[in-house]
């Protein structure tokens, strides 16, 4: 079932390249695909539920390395996130694409298609190869969506975004894999992890640190500036791939090494751990600050995307239940929230021509829905009620405390209270401040195209809906420390 | 016949390069090494299934026996070289024939089929052989063969390389058969394996480590480890494309071939590592050829060039691998000698689809290929990803193996440069495809896809750069076994 769940997408890419003559049928293609992934992820809750889920092995590469895939909780959660929200994406992505004249859309609805397919393998892998290898995958596919305008800036950006990627994954990540594989002569994902008292702790703390700054998608500081860098993309991709399937899977691949190789209870003595609990850290406070002082509306929201996704590989390294439970969550509620966030940058690209926030004092009165829905958005990421990020941070407190990490918990707080001027400053300034001199501001109420704004619509109530119904992502993570 | 397909391997193409010349017409000749190409192939692949299911198969040619008579010996290894050289073969050949009529004044062809199945000749020889100075006359006829081939390319400069190569190829040549001297002086017999009963007695005389230096020079030469490799990368740039895809993924791949027989088989691993300490000299080596000679092919303006600097690393890891001594090691060594062969017969291939239209190979004439001839190009980053190690590829087997052995023995340092070479590699594989996919094809008469006569070959290789990525077991059993072989550790 698992590979079905990748095959589909990818099946669909191509129906896509099939379909390019006619747009209509394409998107439909696009939508229906995404629509039938959701459910079969779905239908995956209850075996999970049950203790039921399964594996497979689809073939062995070498002797002992396979390319196997295998259902259960944590996957499940990064790829009910994903799957839905590709959907939605799609949906944005039609009223935004061809609201702003984008070129080579059928090769765009390609390789979101073959980034989600790419996204799905990484949620289902049963070993750190398989891993290993949808990540690159996703590395690659999602490399000419983000150069998709072909311009100078795009090159470069996709210079950064290449570079460091691959630099991080090959340099260290692979390293780190083919080590473990060394060491524990597995690389499969277990309960309880495969490396204890395989080696000295020293080796073990070394491993930890090439694993945490491996995975780059998770862009801990300093290897996160390919984030900001692939913001020359066309919206839907920064608000689906760099906000959700590209830099979960990141943080996503952090937390399956903490819980399945490492395991909570050797990760909790290693030395290393604290020392990259306060990287995190660090990352979550600089990058929180760097947002502050980004105009442009989409690299803030970056910043904010390398400051929240540090929360959740604190979560991982705090190595302790509430810790892994949080940041799962946090998987989805930063997900939810933030790409709200993105659709609402977009659609004021769309409607009003300016990606300054500087330009959008007064917007609010053109776009009321708009903005609302970022209203909503950002207060999931502050994580305050009623929006559903309000539960991930109590988790994540709850993990700092039972670590005795005050300085950890404060930190926790202080990023907080700035996110909520950083991102509060957008809708406040749209409903209250006076637009710009120059400003052309559309007269009367002038929103982005039906179908982008009935996808922002959808995922602020649903932002709203996780903070009322958090039962099953936090079933789904409690099974994932408890397995 | 199967007991005589040791021979047969070599005899028959020997025998179908005259009649490659004698039948005159550039068609026929083609048919002729193509035929002769298939042929190697298959007595390759029933060579190879023959010693994995019952160990090595000896020949003794006109029935005198060794060590008095030539023996031709054929086990693990020198299967699995006989299947890279000839298999290489049986893909470039297809892709020949339109390159080369559009490469190649038209009276020339016969002489060119000739020389190019001589060369295949002259490879598989030195693979097949059990002799040490049949090892030798078959690198004479490979080289010169190929002296000539290179000769063939259309820029003038292809005399000059070629001159370079021959002046450097016979030094190398020299010092081998020098070595050979010396050993036979020493022992009085060129049969390998009884070289390797017959030298232990022997090894604390003088002679022997002379004799051992000649040939570890010589061999060093031929394979183009730095810093001798400063025929390569001309040779690979001038000449014809059809022969420097076949040259680069097999002349190179044999010279290592040679490296593992006389330092392993007949000097044995003991000798050569632990009294004569060749690793201490290799592996200093091979690192920098993969950091000094990938950092040069960034720098690289021609597209052909550069390749053949990457090759020049390639090389490095292939060196690394064997320099560690270990089964792994040598195990790594030995798997990249087959995944390399893919990955560079796919570029090169991909490059000669580009001569073919545009009639160059400069990084600036690719501009806006991506879109004129998405097929080639894509071929080309596959075939790049592969040497970069993205997993799924072969690349990343050659890397896997090459890591584990590192860190096996605790070198981290190496582990870390095999690592850098890949993202090294990264930078000169996206510099041709950011030209091809990002500048804007020039003005003027649009460019056309490749023939399918040259893509499908192309492809063939792609494919199995993906295939023996997805499942390499077999790649890596047999690798595996010819190290455990070659280390005398038995399998």
């Amino acid at each position: 079932m698992a590979a079905v769940a990748i095959a589909l997408p990818a099946l669909g890419a191509f129906v896509v390249l099939a379909l390019g003559k006619w747009p209509n049928a394409r998107e439909a293609a696009t939508l229906t695909t995404g629509v039938a992934l959701f459910a079969l992820v779905v239908s995956m809750i209850h075996p999970v539920e049950d203790g039921t889920g399964q594996g497979w092995t689809l073939l062995e590469v070498l002797p002992g390395v396979t390319l196997g895939l295998e259902v259960e909780p944590l996957g499940l959660v990064f790829a009910l996130v994903a799957s839905l929200l590709w959907p939605v994406t799609s949906l944005y992505a039609i009223g935004y694409m061809r609201g702003h004249h984008e070129e080579n859309q059928t090769r765009f609805y390609f390789f979101f298609a073959i980034a989600i397919s790419a996204a799905m393998g990484v949620a289902f892998s049963a070993n750190l190869f398989t891993l290993f290898a949808f990540y690159e995958i996703l590395t690659l596919c999602t490399f000419p969506l983000v150069t998709h305008h072909g311009t100078e800036e795009a090159r470069k950006a996709g210079r950064v975004y290449l570079g460091i990627l691959l630099t991080t994954s090959v340099g260290f990540q692979l390293l780190a894999i083919i080590w473990t594989w060394q060491i524990a002569g597995t690389v499969d994902f277990r309960p309880g992890g495969i490396l204890a008292g395989t080696a000295s702790k020293g080796v073990l703390s070394a491993l930890l640190v090439l694993f945490v700054f491996g995975v780059g998608k998770a862009a801990v500081m300093p290897f996160h500036r390919w984030l900001p860098a692939a913001m020359v993309a066309p919206t839907p991709v920064s608000a689906l791939l760099h906000a959700v399937a590209v830099v979960k899977a990141g943080v996503f691949t952090i937390l399956k090494v903490a819980v399945y190789v490492f395991g909570l209870d050797l990760l909790g003595t290693l030395s290393s751990t604290p020392w990259l609990a306060w990287a995190a850290a660090a990352t979550i406070i600089l990058g929180s600050l760097v947002a502050f002082t980004k105009d442009n509306l989409k690299a803030r929201l970056a910043y904010s995307t390398i400051s929240q996704l540090s929360y959740i590989v604190l979560g991982a390294l705090l190595a302790n239940e509430a810790g892994i439970i949080g940041g799962g969550m946090h998987i989805a509620m930063h997900a939810f929230g933030k790409i709200t966030l993105f659709f609402g940058a977009g659609a004021v690209l769309v409607a009003a021509h300016e990606t300054d926030i500087s330009r959008m004092h007064g917007l609010g009165r053109t776009m009321p829905i708009t903005f609302g829905a970022f209203f909503v958005g950002a207060l999931s990421i502050i994580g305050v009620p009623p929006a559903g990020g309000a539960w991930s941070k109590w988790f994540l407190g709850l993990g700092t405390l039972e670590a005795g990490q005050l300085g950890l918990l404060a930190t926790l707080m202080v990023s907080s209270l700035l996110s909520l001027v950083y991102l509060l400053e957008v809708p406040v300034r749209a409903f209250f401040g006076r637009p710009p001199e120059d400003a052309h501001h559309p007269e009367g109420i002038h929103e982005a195209p039906l179908p982008s704004l009935i996808a922002i619509v959808f995922t602020a109530l649903a932002t709203l809906t996780l903070f009322v119904h958090p039962g099953l992502l936090h079933d789904l993570m409690t099974m994932v420390v408890s397995r | 016949m199967r007991e005589n397909l040791p021979v047969l391997q070599v005899v028959v193409p020997l025998l179908a390069a005259p009649l490659a010349f004698l039948v005159r017409r550039p068609r026929l000749s083609w048919l002729v090494a193509l035929g002769a190409a298939f042929w190697a192939f298959f007595a390759a692949l029933s060579l190879l299934t023959g010693v994995l299911a019952s160990g090595a198969i000896g020949y003794e040619i006109g029935g005198w026996e060794p060590p008095w008579g030539i023996e031709y010996r054929i086990d693990e290894l020198s299967a699995w070289v006989l299947v890279i050289v000839s298999g290489i073969a049986a893909v470039v050949l297809p892709f020949a024939r339109a390159s080369v009529e559009r490469e190649i004044e038209r009276d020339r062809i016969p002489l060119f089929y000739t020389a190019l199945i001589l060369c295949m000749t002259g490879l598989l020889g030195i693979a097949a052989t059990g002799d040490v100075f049949n090892v030798f006359v078959f690198l004479e006829i490979s080289s010169l063969s190929a002296y000539g081939l290179i000769a063939m390319g259309q820029n003038r400069r292809a005399l000059t390389s070629s001159y370079q190569y021959l002046i450097m190829g016979s030094v190398g040549a020299t010092f081998i058969v020098i070595g050979i001297g010396l050993m036979y002086s020493m022992t009085g017999t060129l049969n390998m394996a009884d070289l390797a009963e017959r030298l232990p007695a022997v090894a604390a005389s003088r002679t022997i480590p002379v004799a051992f230096a000649f040939l570890a020079v010589g061999v060093s030469l031929k394979l183009a480890l730095f810093p001798l490799h400063l025929w390569l990368p001309n040779a690979y740039t001038y000449a014809p494309s059809a022969v420097t895809a076949f040259i680069a993924s097999t002349a190179t791949k044999v010279a290592v071939y040679m490296l593992l027989r006389f330092f392993f088989t007949v000097f044995g691993a003991a000798f050569s590592f632990e009294v004569m300490h060749l690793d201490r000299i290799l592996m200093p080596l091979a690192l920098v050829a993969i950091v000094a000679m990938s950092l040069v092919a960034i720098n690289q303006e021609n597209g052909k060039r550069l390749l053949a600097y990457s090759s020049v690393a390639q090389i490095g890891y292939m060196v690394l691998g064997i320099s560690l001594a270990s089964v792994l090691g040598v195990a790594a060594g030995v798997l990249h000698l087959f995944n390399h062969a893919l990955m560079k017969g796919s570029l090169f291939m991909a490059m000669g689809c580009v001569m073919y239209r545009v009639g160059s190979c400069r990084v600036e004439a690719m501009a806006g290929l991506g879109k004129t001839m998405p097929f080639t190009m894509a071929a080309f980053v596959v075939g790049g990803l592969s040497l970069i190690g993205v997993p799924l590829t072969v690349g990343f087997i050659s890397k896997w193996y090459l890591v584990q052995a590192a860190l096996e023995k605790g070198m981290w340092g190496i582990a870390a440069v095999v690592l850098l070479g890949s993202l090294l590699a990264l930078a000169y594989v996206w510099k041709v495809v950011e030209v091809a996919y990002f500048r804007p094809p020039p003005d003027g008469p649009g460019v056309r896809e490749a023939p399918l006569s040259l893509l499908i070959p192309t492809w063939v290789l792609v494919a199995a750069n993906l295939w023996f990525g997805i499942d390499a077991k077999t790649t890596a059993g047999v690798a595996l076994r010819a190290a455990r072989m070659l280390l005398g550790a038995g399998s």
